[in-house]
């Protein structure tokens, strides 16, 4: 892919052989091909982007109007009559036991499980990274073998070994299977990123007479920071989001904002005003979370791409 | 290797291979036996409940309806994430087109499902989609404006079949024409009608008026003919039939008049069922013949973001050099992404499809949400079955079966993740 530069065509200047070179040698059809297809390709990503973003514009415009309003029109009347829009769902929402109660149990709910999957799922991933024990591969390999197990085959039998327990119905209940279902992806990822940190640093520091639990809260958890961020924020954006698991073992009390809203579906129509602007807050903390930290949520679904 | 060592290692694993083998473990062995039991989980009853998946109507559909999740779902969204993946590399704006398309991924099924509840609306004038594929659909076939306009009493026209209106009688040119309807609500008229005219006489022309023959108010006023405040039809096709063939045509204008050349003379004056049909009313997606790909739609919606991310990091591995030489050497576009990038984007593209496919298997959520009542049954998927069969039909043996056959369906994967991690771990 060489230019000789006498061979320059007409007009072009003579340069070295770079890109604008190339691309001026080829012919005048390819170049109007060209432009073409990249104004086409401009209004195809504009048209795509939109019908990506509407239905979301769409759910936050209803959440501003009020139920008659839905009724009788589209959200989108919403840009021709801006003096439709409203705060009264969001007033009564926030007036409403219930959801306000919901989100809090979804805070309740979503720490502690991301914290104890991040705990937990260090120490079994530093183990299983570096210190030696028999059977050690044979361990791991079964815990990477548990990370495509559906959630669904766990429902039954723990709905009935927490209702055993006396633990049936309350957050707790929800919080542990979530831990239960959130490690092995996080000793899979842990113990991998863990592999990779230089041996001479733990040796020194062994050598230095620091004891297994010290090595691994000074050395192995601030060396573990990216990994462990991707983790907890794949983990916490899971568990917030989560409808399934808290439909069935959160009692009415206990329930976190998704099933609170879920409640409210079969009547639609009726309870517009709740839903929109429900679902809506219940999304303000993972956007936010998704978009302070894009970074370590796409190494954590690209890492977890298999579960 | 001191025995201390070994206790401590013990410690550190203690935790999490306690919650593995109570909460994951433990419940695959438990659904394993208790799929071969009965309702009561008293009498072992052999492959009972597993011949149940293939016999129950409703654990059918699901199945039906799961195959049809895992093979068009994935496909598509990986499609897409191909195509947006290649085209953003392109423009100088793709990192927040990415950022857009990758956001519905933060969000919880629960609320994606309400945004297409939505979404699908069956109104047009409040669901969007239904807005924008009415839009198209009149923007290409004619909508009429008289759906409900038909002859009154004693009227010159008559039904023609099909929804159309005729004279009674041929027409003559020079003697203007009265087709006169009823049964438009005021309201509905279109905004451009205006007070209807008698049509002039025209040597060697057939004239006439169609209009709305009603005065509110006062009835009919003078029958079969034009009163003050009737109002035109505007645009109404009107047809020359003679002999079964249309000889001409035209429109009627604002005040409902209209004019035929002479090719209509004698022939009768048709209105066609098309000026007369009910307005689109759009595509009823949650219905129950279109509820299942309207709910992977959604999904799609969601996911086409995971696959153009994932994609696009593969892309980026991808040798510049070597497209280049390939467009250099006069190759096209197509060429270079049939030929080049897709073959060298393969494994990241199976690793997509793959993770999709057992993604979608548990589809739970979406089809929980989005579906109305109605049309539930037609949407249902095999992890709604679970959930009812486990939690309002009382049918743990049957519940447990259908959990044994998702797991069943991912053992492959399985296999394959501990195959490909053998490897590395044994380094």
């Amino acid at each position: 892919m060489s230019t000789p530069s006498g061979a320059a065509h007409d007009g072009v200047p003579k340069a070295a052989p770079s890109a604008e070179a190339l691309k001026a040698q080829r012919s005048l059809g390819a170049r109007i091909a060209d432009v073409l297809s990249g104004g086409f390709v401009r209004v195809f990503l504009i048209v795509v982007g939109l019908f990506w973003l509407v239905p979301t514009i769409g759910l936050l415009l209803s959440s501003l109007r009020t139920p008659a309003d839905m009724g009788s029109s589209g959200w989108w009347k919403v840009l021709s009559q801006p003096s439709q829009i409203t705060f009264d769902s969001y007033q009564r929402l926030l007036e409403n036991d219930t959801i306000t109660g919901s989100l809090l149990n979804t805070i309740l709910i979503t720490v502690p499980a991301t914290l104890l999957v991040v705990v937990i799922g260090s120490l079994a991933g530093y183990a299983f990274a570096w210190m030696e024990f028999p059977g050690r591969d044979w361990w791991f390999l079964l815990v990477v073998g548990l990370l495509v197990v559906p959630v669904q085959v766990a429902l039954l039998p723990i709905a009935q070994l927490f209702g055993n327990i006396g633990i049936f119905g309350s957050i707790i209940g929800v919080i542990l299977f979530h831990v239960g279902f959130g490690l092995p992806f996080a000793v899979f990822l842990l113990r991998n990123f863990f592999a990779e940190i230089p041996r001479e640093l733990l040796e020194a520091a062994r050598l230095d007479g620091a004891g297994e639990l010290r090595l691994f809260v000074r050395v192995v958890m601030p060396l573990g920071g990216p990994a462990i961020a991707s983790l907890g924020i794949f983990q916490f954006l899971w568990v917030w989001n989560d409808m399934l698991v808290a439909l069935i073992f959160a009692d009415a009390g206990n329930q976190p904002i998704t099933v609170a809203l879920q409640t409210q579906v079969r009547q639609f129509g009726n309870n517009i005003d709740v839903l929109a602007p429900g679902a809506f807050i219940s999304m303000v903390i993972p956007l936010a979370v998704f978009f302070a930290f894009q970074k370590q949520f796409v190494s954590g679904v690209m890492a977890g791409a298999v579960k | 290797m001191t025995g201390t060592r070994r206790t401590v290692a013990a410690l550190f694993l203690l935790p999490a291979l306690l919650l593995l083998g109570a909460l994951v473990v433990y419940p695959i062995g438990y659904s394993l036996v208790r799929s071969f039991f009965d309702q009561s989980g008293s009498s072992f009853v052999g492959i009972d409940n597993y011949r149940e998946l293939f016999t129950d109507k409703s654990i059918l559909t699901a199945i039906k309806n799961n195959t049809i999740w895992v093979v068009v779902a994935p496909a598509v969204a990986t499609a897409l994430g191909l195509i947006f993946a290649v085209l953003t590399e392109r423009v100088r704006w793709g990192t927040a087109f990415k950022l857009v398309v990758f956001m519905p991924m933060a969000i919880s099924m629960l609320a994606a499902g309400i945004i297409f509840r939505l979404v699908y609306e069956q109104d047009p004038d409040r669901g969007f989609a239904n807005a924008v594929w009415v839009g198209v659909h009149d923007t290409f076939a004619e909508s009429s404006a008289f759906p409900k306009a038909h002859p009154g009493a004693e009227s010159p026209l008559k039904a023609a079949g099909g929804g159309a209106f005729i004279t009674k009688e041929p027409v003559r040119a020079g003697e203007p024409v009265v087709l006169p309807l009823v049964g438009v609500a005021p309201d509905q008229l279109p905004d451009s009608a205006k007070p209807a005219k008698a049509a002039a006489a025209e040597p060697g022309k057939v004239t006439g008026t169609t209009w709305q023959d009603f005065t509110r108010g006062k009835g009919v006023g003078e029958r079969n003919g034009v009163d003050a405040s009737e109002l035109g039809y505007p645009g109404m096709k009107i047809e020359a039939v003679k002999d079964g063939k249309v000889v001409d045509s035209t429109r009627a204008a604002a005040d409902g008049t209209f004019t035929l050349s002479s090719k209509a003379d004698g022939a009768q004056l048709r209105l066609p069922a098309s000026n007369f049909r009910e307005p689109y009313n759009g595509v009823d997606w949650l219905g129950p013949s279109l509820v299942t790909p309207a709910v992977i739609g959604s999904y799609i919606w969601m996911w086409a973001g995971f696959a153009m991310v994932l994609i696009a990091a593969g892309l980026a591995g991808v040798p510049r050099e070597l497209l280049e030489a390939a467009r250099v050497d006069g190759a096209s576009e197509w060429q270079v992404f049939r030929r080049i990038t897709v073959p060298l984007l393969a494994p990241v593209l199976a690793v997509v499809l793959v993770t999709l496919m057992i993604n979608v298997l548990k589809i739970f959520d979406l089809v929980f949400i989005i579906p109305p009542g109605s049309s539930q049954d037609e949407a249902n998927v095999l992890a709604l079955q679970l959930y009812r069969s486990a939690f309002s039909d009382d049918q743990p043996g049957i519940a447990s079966a259908i959990a044994v056959f998702l797991l069943l369906l991912v053992v492959p994967v399985m296999l394959f993740n501990i195959r490909r991690l053998r490897r590395e771990v044994r380094r």
